[in-house]
């Protein structure tokens, strides 16, 4: 059993194309029950998203299966096939492992480290299940991969910086105050940029904050929100030594703080430092302000300066995970292959034959005084026992390597009797019909 | 060879391994260097403490007299410390600057001469080595202060310039290295105080009055002022931050110029060639 993947992502086609291969998420039951039909797939799943589609299968015929598959992402949208096959592209066996490992842990994504892919998984895997698409393969292949993405997130540091502005300007507040939960902040103007990175910091514990604009009935109703209060425009200065960190987002087209206000405000707090934020342009606050001891002014030019650095730091973080994920590639191919019929039986007779020839020993060590044909007769006995036990399930096995239950029946077999893991040289042995008459 | 200095030996053998480690953990940035470098270091300091208590049943004397056992104590009390404030503030990266300097000790003191000196009987007194002890102890704390202090003026930097290297995610935050920096200072002060207490102490009852104005205790008394400014500067003004950060470097400065280089290069009292009446 081979697995196959075909789609598309953000990096292959423009969005105008990947928008007609998009497939609802409400409406997955029939293109998975579709897919299903399709005669070279034995189990599948769909991965829509606003930057992927794609297609994964379990199949015993993977060239076939591959080009089944393009011929029904064109079929079912009602795109004629010139127009998305060179943007589409097919994995099969290790590659498609890997494939399908990298983008959970988000290694394919625009945003590396990403978060939401994951979760987008889970929920493409989600419906599969649910309609029931997903036989032993898919499912064990699903769970490996969201154990690699666990794996990546908590072994690297791939998602553990600001990517997003608003969490840029928590991350450097942090990097200043270390704990945020006893600091104060102060929110001058209005914006949603400014709203955005002051709930992100009153997520992370910042209990006061105090809010003033020109408007005071604005300044009151966004201090509401966060059960702050509210100052008079004119007198704003005279706070700012309370707080630690300061935003403005004001449509002033003057600077509204300048050098000498902020020394009075920087002595007023014996010199503790202060994070000023200004994402207003024209800028509010003067430049010269970051000159200052203990005042750190970041505008938003800055805090795009911080992600990309993060971005950097990420991409350090990354070939770190492709390690993590070339690892489990191995191990899951190896289960793969042990998924095969041919090798299990010899496994499986190889492992009853040593309980035999083992026994045999004990007993003829016991008994010294046995004719030739004694012996030959015990050995013929424990032979046929073993024949006949192996009978029945090895020919189950045979008859449903072709089935969706054949799958699970080898994994059982493997399972319940401990088998090693085949050798290479295992799969060019006789075939079966061959090895149950010399048996 | 003796026990003790085949344990000197291996300890400085083992602070070596361990401050590469830390060097390429803070160059590379592989986490698994630096978490073998602290259990690296827990290892050396073990065998280190277990080398001072042979010397000192060697020598029937606390091992302080001579310079080889000084710095072997100096180092032992710079990795103590810097264990106790790993215990408190996990900073890994503060290893990097404390095991090269611990190593330089070690490297030193095993270059002077190891015999155990004939001390001087007018040194033999039970305060000569409570000023030693006290002193030391004061050194290894206010050389945390001073790495914490350049560690600060790191991270300030690039929080300034917005310019980041990978060094900027591992730095602890401004705050914590300032919180640092206060208290090395809270502890580091009453240490030196009492370390130059004891040392007047000492004199008196070695040579009769308690203080001589030779180069040692007059450096010392200006490194105390130092320091005194500092504390007072953050306890009344708002010292704190760059500045704190600026004279924790250069106290350790002073510090290290009164043990090393009145030892070395001036004369008086406290010359080590004194100690052994050569």
């Amino acid at each position: 059993m081979h697995i196959v993947i075909v789609g598309l992502s953000h990096k292959t086609a423009p969005v105008e194309i990947r928008e007609k291969l998009a497939f609802a998420p409400t409406a997955m039951e029939r293109p998975l029950r579709q897919m299903l039909e399709l005669p070279t797939i034995a189990e599948g799943l769909i991965v829509s998203t606003c930057n992927r589609v794609e297609l994964c299968a379990a199949t015993k015929e993977p060239e076939a299966a591959i080009a089944a598959l393009r011929r029904f992402l064109a079929e079912y949208h009602e795109v004629p096939p010139e127009e998305i096959n060179g943007k589409l592209y097919n994995y099969q066996g290790e590659e498609a492992i890997r494939h399908l490992f990298r983008v959970s842990s988000s290694l394919d994504s625009m945003v590396l480290g990403e978060p939401q892919i994951l979760g987008q998984i889970k929920t493409a895997y989600g419906y599969a299940a649910e309609f029931r698409t997903c036989g032993l393969i898919l499912n064990r292949f699903l769970h490996k991969a969201f154990s690699v993405a666990k794996r990546v997130r908590t072994e690297t540091a791939i998602a553990s910086n600001a990517v997003s502005v608003s969490f840029a300007a928590v991350e450097m507040a942090r990097k200043i105050f270390d704990r945020l939960d006893n600091k104060a902040v102060m929110i001058i103007g209005a914006g949603e940029m400014c709203e955005l990175a002051a709930r992100h910091f009153v997520a992370n514990g910042v209990s006061k904050v105090l809010v003033t604009n020109r408007t005071f009935e604005r300044a009151e109703k966004l201090a509401a929100e966060f059960q702050g209060k509210a100052i008079p425009f004119e007198d704003f200065v005279d706070h700012l030594a309370e707080v630690d960190i300061v935003m403005t987002s004001t449509g002033a087209p003057n600077f509204i703080l300048g050098q000498r206000q902020m020394e009075e405000v920087l002595k007023r707090r014996k010199n503790r430092p202060m994070f000023l934020i200004d994402i207003a342009v024209p800028r509010d606050i003067d430049p010269k302000v970051n000159k200052l001891d203990n005042a750190y002014l970041y505008d938003v030019d800055d805090l795009q300066g911080v992600v990309q650095a993060n971005l950097k730091e990420r991409q350090k973080e990354a070939s770190k995970a492709e390690a993590i994920v070339e690892q489990e590639i191995g191990q899951f191919h190896q289960w793969l292959g042990n998924l095969e019929v041919k090798p299990t039986i010899i496994a499986l007779r190889r492992k009853l034959e040593e309980i035999r020839l083992q026994e045999l020993d004990k007993t003829f060590s016991n008994l010294k005084d046995l004719t030739a044909g004694q012996r030959k007769s015990i050995e013929a006995m424990s032979s046929a026992i073993i024949n006949k036990i192996l009978h029945q399930p090895t020919s189950i096995l045979k008859r449903t390597q072709n089935d969706s239950s054949g799958e699970d029946y080898v994994d059982a077999v493997r399972v319940l009797f401990d088998l090693p893991a085949p050798a290479d040289n295992d799969k060019e042995i006789k075939p079966l019909d061959d090895m149950e008459e010399a048996g | 060879m003796t026990t003790d200095v085949l344990l000197f030996k291996i300890t400085l053998l083992i602070y070596f391994v361990t401050t590469i480690c830390y060097l390429i953990g803070v160059i590379s940035l592989k986490d698994r260097f630096r978490q073998n470098a602290i259990r690296l270091l827990i290892g050396g300091f073990g065998l280190h403490c277990i080398t001072l208590a042979t010397r000192w049943v060697a020598t029937g004397a606390i091992p302080v007299a001579s310079l080889h056992e000084s710095l072997s104590f100096f180092a032992w009390a710079l990795v103590g410390i810097y264990l106790l404030f790993y215990l408190r503030y996990r900073t890994v990266m503060l290893g990097a600057f404390i095991t090269p300097l611990a190593l330089v000790l070690m490297i030193i003191g095993s270059a002077a001469p190891k015999q155990a000196p004939a001390l001087n009987p007018m040194l033999d007194s039970w305060w000569f080595p409570v000023h030693v002890t006290l002193a030391f102890l004061g050194h290894a704390v206010f050389a945390i202060a001073a790495a914490a202090g350049v560690m600060y003026l790191l991270q300030e930097r690039m929080l300034k310039s917005k310019k980041f290297s990978s060094l900027f995610y591992r730095l602890p935050s401004l705050d914590t290295l300032d919180s640092m920096n206060y208290k090395c200072l809270t502890f580091g002060f009453p240490l030196m105080t009492m370390g130059i207490i004891s040392g007047a102490i000492w004199a008196n009852s070695a040579w009769g009055g308690y203080w001589r104005w030779d180069p040692k205790e007059t450096w010392a008394l200006i490194t105390w002022f130092l320091y005194a400014a500092l504390l007072h500067g953050r306890l009344t003004i708002g010292w704190r931050g760059r500045r704190a950060a600026i004279f924790a470097i250069v106290g350790f400065g002073f510090l290290l110029f009164t043990f090393f280089g009145v030892n070395t290069f001036l004369s008086g009292e406290h010359s080590f060639r004194n100690f052994t009446g050569q």
